[in-house]
């Protein structure tokens, strides 16, 4: 075990796969000599040389375009895009080819070794463009995997399986965590499973439902509202696509109660598709209106970012209303 | 870290494009001799052969697949009609070990490697033995074991993937390099942009094949670009370049071998630029009477580059009338009874809705077919493919629900 925070996590996950298989090659912009602009893959370029951990030009587009090719040729490409709201030049790339491989050539091709990190979401003072969550636009292309960590070890074990899974995957890293996150993790090369829920805490009135960034902020509301006696049940999706419809179900048949929270807009969130899938298969034991707290439907404001962003006090009142409705 | 210009001046001075243009390649004259000054590729009996049979096989595929779209038999078709020199001059100069990484409009890079008439109708008909489970339009073929990467129908997304490719054939150390194909209209996408640079700065093997055949859809080049082609724009990428007369398959086979050995050996990107011109429509929706004249394709016609390989084939003592003639009405034969045979194939299995997404089939997609199957086997007369796949599934018993 050693103490780390989720950059170093991910910098000990890179290196674990570049040294346990010569064909993972890491590349974007400024990931180099320089390591990232957050640093993710320093020392990374010194270990494995400049042919397996590159720079490349500020293309988007070529990076997952080139990305792809070299999946398909049969490496497997870590690619980095600087901030997940730079993500849209390569959706095309994404969208339309990486998520299409295998289906389109009936399993003659595919580029399942891919994983795309990209850092996303508020709470850094970066204002418009450097705090989206754009989730929801990749969880409607069947295809992709889109995985969000919340913490240093969640993120070692999930990115390291996301590295070595059959189906390309998008990691969204909570770049409000990158640093503040911290805690022990085993130096051993681990994986944890993709596409499985985690139960954090066990609840019986409400079960409370997020990913990344948004579980701290969900677990301090839970904290909240066990004070005012309210059993809360907390759970982390971890996998937003394929998504554990089985484990959520589970939760909610229990308590009766949902709460979703994320920082992304609320039209067309991705709480919106798990509260349709919840009602149609628990219909008959809810107690109330499935609750969504998330952002507003704006882009995202820089001076008024606290006030923007789903908090612990906004989650807080949701569960009071749920369960007093 | 800015670069110092090798010159300096003192007074604005503004570079134009237009102070220069890039020469053709040209070796083989219409009548099939050779250009004053011009020599020969070294190029033996069988592979001039080779190439040009597959050169008739892709006009009589062209033409009876076609009439097949016009008889309502199938739904799409795409024609190579006009480029069969540029496309199979290009492959034929290739190593089959290296990958194509295709537009839409090369089948006869993939005849070449020896896709048969029946893979090529299993395809189009989206039959049962469809590669691709007839998941995509006709013309979107692809070959695993003939290094043909499947085609997809976003334009030049393929362009910056064949860059990727080729970095992972150059880090396998295989020796081998990566060919892409797209038209100009393509070079349009940004998407070109990426991959040049992209291959340029990392010193790729891979060789960028324009076919400049004059129309994007029913958008002229001059329309398309304003500079002398696509060709210049290698030099703003450091990137060796050369112009090819495309209906020259002499020129087009000793370009792309030059071509190959830069990319091999030495690690470097090389872009050619294939002049030619596209015949035929783009595809059998598109009707070119709208956009451009008869004169202007009577013209082209007269440059035909299966005519003018024929006269050099002849010249040679490589390729005779009554060969032609045989081989003709061989292929007639043989593309219509594939036809038949491929028209007839069932379609591919109702669970194939839901493979291939992902590696493993994932719980919210089994649940939904077998709903959908529960559907279909309450309505079977709504859905016969489907009902068909459900019949056969019974009888083999292969269903799980």
């Amino acid at each position: 075990m050693t103490q780390m925070n989720m950059l170093q996590a991910i910098n000990n996950a890179l290196d674990i796969a570049m040294a346990a298989n010569d064909r993972v090659v890491c590349f974007g912009e400024d990931v180099g000599i320089f390591g990232g602009v957050f640093r993710a893959t320093s020392h990374l370029q010194e270990k494995y040389g400049r042919a397996r951990c590159f720079n490349t030009p500020l293309v988007e587009q070529g990076i997952i375009g080139f990305a792809n090719g070299l999946a398909a040729q049969g490496s497997t490409p870590i690619a980095e895009i600087q901030f997940a709201d730079y993500i849209f030049p390569a959706f095309d790339q994404i969208v339309n080819e990486t998520a299409k491989f295998r289906y389109r050539s009936g399993n003659l091709f595919n580029v399942g070794s891919l994983t795309i990190r990209t850092p996303y979401g508020g709470g850094i003072s970066g204002g418009l463009y450097h705090s989206q969550s754009p989730e929801a636009y990749f969880a409607h292309t069947p295809g992709l995997k889109v995985v969000v960590p919340r913490n240093p070890h969640q993120t070692k074990g999930l990115l390291l399986a996301a590295i070595r899974d059959p189906d390309p995957v998008l990691f969204f890293e909570p770049k409000r965590l990158y640093r503040a996150s911290t805690g022990d993790v085993p130096d051993s090369d681990y994986q944890l499973p993709l596409g499985e829920a985690e139960v954090i805490k066990e609840g019986r009135d409400i079960t409370l439902l997020g990913w990344g960034a948004q579980m701290e902020v969900l677990q301090q509301a839970a904290e909240l509202a066990e004070k005012a006696g309210i059993s809360c049940e907390l759970i982390d999706l971890r996998t937003i696509l394929p998504w554990d419809v089985a484990s959520v179900e589970r939760s909610v048949l229990k308590t009766g109660r949902l709460l979703i929270s994320h920082e992304a807009p609320l039209t067309g969130g991705f709480a919106g598709e798990i509260a349709a899938t919840m009602q149609e298969r628990c219909f008959l034991y809810l107690e109330s209106p499935i609750v969504r707290v998330t952002g507003l439907d704006t882009p995202f404001p820089l001076a008024l970012e606290k006030e923007y962003l789903p908090d612990a006090l906004k989650i807080f009142e949701a569960i009071k209303r749920s369960v007093e409705f | 870290m800015t670069t110092t210009p090798g010159s300096a001046v003192h007074s604005p001075t503004f570079m134009n494009g237009d102070e220069f243009t890039i020469p053709t390649f040209m070796l083989l004259a219409q009548e099939g001799t050779l250009y004053d000054g011009a020599k020969a590729p070294d190029i033996d009996r069988e592979t001039a052969r080779r190439i040009y049979q597959t050169m008739i096989f892709t006009r009589v595929l062209d033409e009876r697949m076609m009439a097949a779209q016009r008889q309502g038999r199938l739904s799409f078709y795409m024609q190579c009609t006009g480029e069969e020199a540029a496309i199979i001059g290009s492959t034929a100069a290739l190593d089959d070990a290296d990958m194509i990484m295709a537009q839409y409009r090369e089948q006869g890079a993939l005849a070449y490697r020896g896709f048969s008439c029946e893979e090529f109708m299993n395809q189009l008909f989206g039959n049962e033995l469809d590669y691709g489970k007839g998941r995509q339009m006709p013309v979107h073929y692809g070959s695993a074991k003939l290094n043909y990467m499947t085609i997809s129908s976003p334009l030049a997304t393929q362009i910056p993937q064949a860059a990727g490719y080729a970095y992972g054939q150059k880090l396998a150390g295989e020796g081998r390099c990566t060919i892409t194909y797209f038209g100009e209209g393509a070079a349009s996408e940004g998407d070109f942009h990426a991959a040049l640079n992209m291959a340029a700065v990392h010193q790729v093997p891979v060789i960028f094949f324009c076919r400049n055949n004059g129309y994007a859809i029913s958008t002229p080049a001059s329309e398309q670009f304003a500079a002398d082609g696509i060709a210049p724009r290698a030099f703003g990428y450091k990137m060796r370049v050369i112009r090819v007369d495309g209906n020259d398959l002499l020129a087009v086979y000793a370009a792309t071998r030059e071509a190959r050995r830069i990319a091999v050996e030495l690690n470097q990107p090389v872009l050619i630029e294939a002049m030619t011109y596209r015949l035929a429509a783009h595809s059998s929706s598109d009707d070119p009477s709208g956009y451009r004249s008869k004169k202007e394709e009577e013209a082209w016609r007269e440059k035909d580059p299966i005519l003018r390989m024929q006269r050099w084939m002849i010249s040679q003592q490589w390729w005779s009338e009554a060969e032609e003639k045989a081989l003709q009405e061989a292929l007639r034969r043989e593309v219509l009874e594939t036809m038949k045979r491929a028209e007839k194939r069932p379609p591919p299995s109702l669970d194939s809705l839901v493979t291939d997404v992902y590696h493993d089939v994932p719980p919210v997609l089994a649940r939904q077919l077998e709903h959908l199957k529960a559907h279909i086997r309450r309505y079977p007369e709504h859905y016969p493919r489907g009902a068909r796949s459900l019949e056969t599934q019974r009888t083999t018993g292969g269903e799980e629900a």
